[in-house]
């Protein structure tokens, strides 16, 4: 993940995403998608700069910013861990599977684990139900979840 | 060398307990001796899912499986099928292809099953244009540019198709109402933002057979008159996003999208958008809002979509297993929907079998199903012989099935009619080693999280609700706690804004009818007969 500091930012970059929406209509949750997926996050000046460059409120930009889960407006670890929490999971051991998360990377839901790498995220439904209990990591989905499975996939992230 | 046709034989470490070394063994030395070892090919391949019968064997191209096979049987296979072309009809499991796809499951009493909305779903290449093309793909966008706008309405409304998302609102009407509302610029929206829990038909719809849904789309787009169309899809699907993007672009490279489709003067573009992780913007005002770049917050109802929609513009908006209905309904006519299902709920549903189940995954079945037949017959029963305690369909905001209604005719009207809801055609089952209060909370803290905080009822009641369930949980009820529960329900059942606050007491309300021993149990005597709630001993002054 690249480091954002204000002063130093390239806004070039954020023109490049802003470029590759030009011909839409209202393109701020597209732009955002894209500014979280290259960032990690919503970094505070490159809202204040895609409102501009938009010509939308500020405050619309951080009202999206912080209306969706996915979105991010603090820098969080390399790999975001959302773990399903609905109903098919939760009478399937979800419980269990938070726990085992906790105790493995020794972080509460909410934080990011010293080393910048993990962020524990419950979630609601992720639709992989056939496969309850189940997490994301990224982009990944991850299903029939045990202790061990668990320490499997981790160790792919280690 | 190419092959005439090509054997797939499981094996897995628990096929191969069964048997499935000697079946391959066998039927190797079978084909030789037949002299066919130039012309079949054997495979080894993986498991299907839960549900098939081990170990099976699946011959391409003529997509029969044979499940499961014993030694015995495997000459009669070799000889009648792949010598003389001959099916052994006795020993098929199913005449189609199951997806390979994880979650999927093909139960072992097929009879019920009904293919519409998966007619292609494992059978095609999702990301090859012409495996759909050559399955009657795109000709129903071709037979309805010959119509008036009107004729092609016409024959949805007939069919009586409802929308699939949850609500049942019928579909024929919808595009009508978009159709003849006035203004040139107008708009399709597929719904593909799947929050409802359990529910994830729509993602193996997309996933299996994107280019129904563009079609669809397409055939929206001529009928409501509109130029755009947009497919909003939640963040959660990252393939899914993947497989209709792949779509969309080879449909435009073929010129089944773009300008002048198919010759006729219409034109028609679908783009993607995605969600953020947001459940409310599965409500379509949310969803509109979306789109335009605000935060997901539902719009006051009237004007609906149809008359104001996407950037104020007439929409016609639809869920996606609506709109994979579409292409064959115009293809086979209303007459031929109307036969499947019951008289007043025409078509199939895609249940999703979620939770203490047997075999968890999805099956198609015409509607008028009996929650019976899909646990025991479909699912395989209770997990562990246990009994089913509560089956939740559609989500947390659909409908409560208690024991007694297992054999109530599941249809968006005959469900109703029992103050229960067919939804999204998920089924969450929980069996009774569940503590009744846990799965409740549980419920109501997914709406909680997922309020979107614009009317107190919902913002607040939900909140409230939680807590007093949670207190419940860790043995502070409180005396009346449960006549306060009844009255926040009521209260954001009658004064919420949108359907998530509306719904979302729904499941306490009917818990706590039928469990009332339970709960008062939890408040009364501080106690979880399932030992789920932990329930600290109990203080002499509980007022904390």
């Amino acid at each position: 993940m690249e480091a954002v500091k204000g002063e130093n930012l390239v806004f070039s970059e954020v023109d490049e995403i802003l470029e590759k929406y030009q011909n839409e209509r209202t393109p701020l949750l597209a732009v955002l998608q894209d500014v979280s997926r290259k960032w990690g996050y919503l970094p505070r000046d490159v809202m204040g700069y895609v409102a501009k460059k938009l010509d939308v409120p500020s405050a619309q930009v951080w009202g999206a910013a912080t209306f969706y889960s996915f979105f991010e407006t603090e820098p969080v670890g390399q790999y975001m861990v959302r773990v399903c929490k609905s109903a098919p999971c939760h009478v399937l051991g979800a419980v269990n599977v938070l726990g085992t998360l906790q105790r493995e990377l020794g972080i509460q839901v909410g934080d990011t684990s010293r080393d910048g790498k993990f962020t524990l995220q419950a979630t609601s439904c992720l639709g992989v139900c056939g496969v309850a209990p189940a997490m994301m990591v990224n982009d990944i989905t991850y299903g029939n979840l045990t202790e061990e499975r668990i320490r499997e996939v981790l160790a792919l992230y280690e | 060398m190419f092959y005439r046709a090509h054997v797939l034989i499981e094996m897995t470490s628990n096929s191969i307990h069964l048997g499935a070394s000697q079946v391959k063994e066998r039927l190797e030395r079978e084909i030789a001796q037949a002299g066919l070892s130039n012309e079949v090919k054997v495979l080894e391949t993986g498991p299907l899912g839960r549900g098939v019968p081990s170990p099976f064997l699946m011959i391409y191209p003529d997509n029969i499986m044979y499940a499961p096979v014993t030694v015995s049987e495997v000459r009669e296979i070799v000889s009648e099928h792949l010598l003389k072309g001959r099916p052994v009809e006795r020993l098929i499991v199913s005449e189609t292809a199951p997806a390979l796809k994880e979650g999927y499951f093909r139960p072992s009493p097929l009879a019920k099953e009904k293919r519409v909305v998966l007619r292609n779903s494992g059978l095609i290449d999702p990301g090859s244009i012409e495996d759909y093309i050559a399955q009657d793909g795109y000709q129903a966008l071709g037979k309805v540019l010959s119509m008036s706008r009107q004729e092609a309405i016409n024959i949805v409304k007939d069919s009586g198709l409802v929308g699939r998302g949850g609500a049942g609102f019928p579909t024929g009407l919808k595009l009508e109402f978009t159709m003849k509302a006035p203004g040139e610029e107008k708009y399709v929206v597929c719904n593909a933002d799947e929050g409802e829990q359990g529910t994830f038909k729509d993602r193996l719809i997309l996933e299996g057979d994107p280019h129904s849904i563009v079609e669809a789309m397409a055939i929206c787009g001529y009928a409501v008159g509109a130029g755009e169309g947009y497919i909003y899809i939640r963040a959660e699907y990252p393939e899914s996003i993947r497989a209709v993007e792949k779509a969309i672009e080879s449909a435009t490279d073929t010129g089944l999208l773009g300008d002048g489709i198919l010759g006729a003067d219409f034109s028609f573009q679908v783009k993607i958008r995605q969600g953020a992780g947001a459940y409310i913007c599965g409500e379509e005002t949310s969803l509109l809002e979306s789109i335009e770049g605000k935060r997901g917050e539902p719009r006051i109802k009237p004007p609906y979509p149809p008359q104001a929609g996407l950037w104020g513009k007439p929409t016609a908006i639809n869920n996606v297993e609506t709109l994979a209905n579409i292409p064959p309904i115009i293809l086979n006519g209303a007459d031929w929907y109307k036969s499947i299902g019951t008289p007043t709920c025409p078509g199939t549903k895609v249940f999703t079998l979620t939770g203490n189940v047997n075999m968890l995954g999805l099956i198609e079945v015409p509607m008028g199903i009996t929650l019976r037949e899909l646990l025991y017959d479909v699912g395989g029963g209770i997990r562990g012989g246990r009994q089913m305690k509560v089956v939740q369909t559609g989500g947390p905001s659909g409908g409560t099935m208690t024991p007694d209604m297992l054999d109530v005719p599941m249809a968006f009207d005959t469900l109703a009619q029992f103050n229960s809801a067919l939804g999204s055609g998920a089924l969450t089952v929980v069996d009774d080693t569940h503590c009744i209060v846990d799965v409740v909370k549980n419920f109501c803290e997914f709406f909680l999280h997922e309020s979107c905080g614009k009317c107190t009822p919902c913002r607040i009641g939900n909140k409230r609700i939680v807590e007093i369930l949670d207190r419940m949980q860790r043995g502070r009820g409180r005396p009346g706690d449960l006549d306060l529960l009844r009255i926040l329900g009521e209260n954001m059942k009658t004064t919420s804004f949108c359907g998530l606050g509306q719904a979302a007491p729904n499941p306490l309300m009917k818990c706590l009818d039928y469990f009332q021993e339970e709960f008062e149990k939890h408040v009364t005597e501080h106690l979880c007969d399932c030992q789920v709630c932990e329930m600290k001993p109990k203080r002499k002054e509980v007022g904390v």
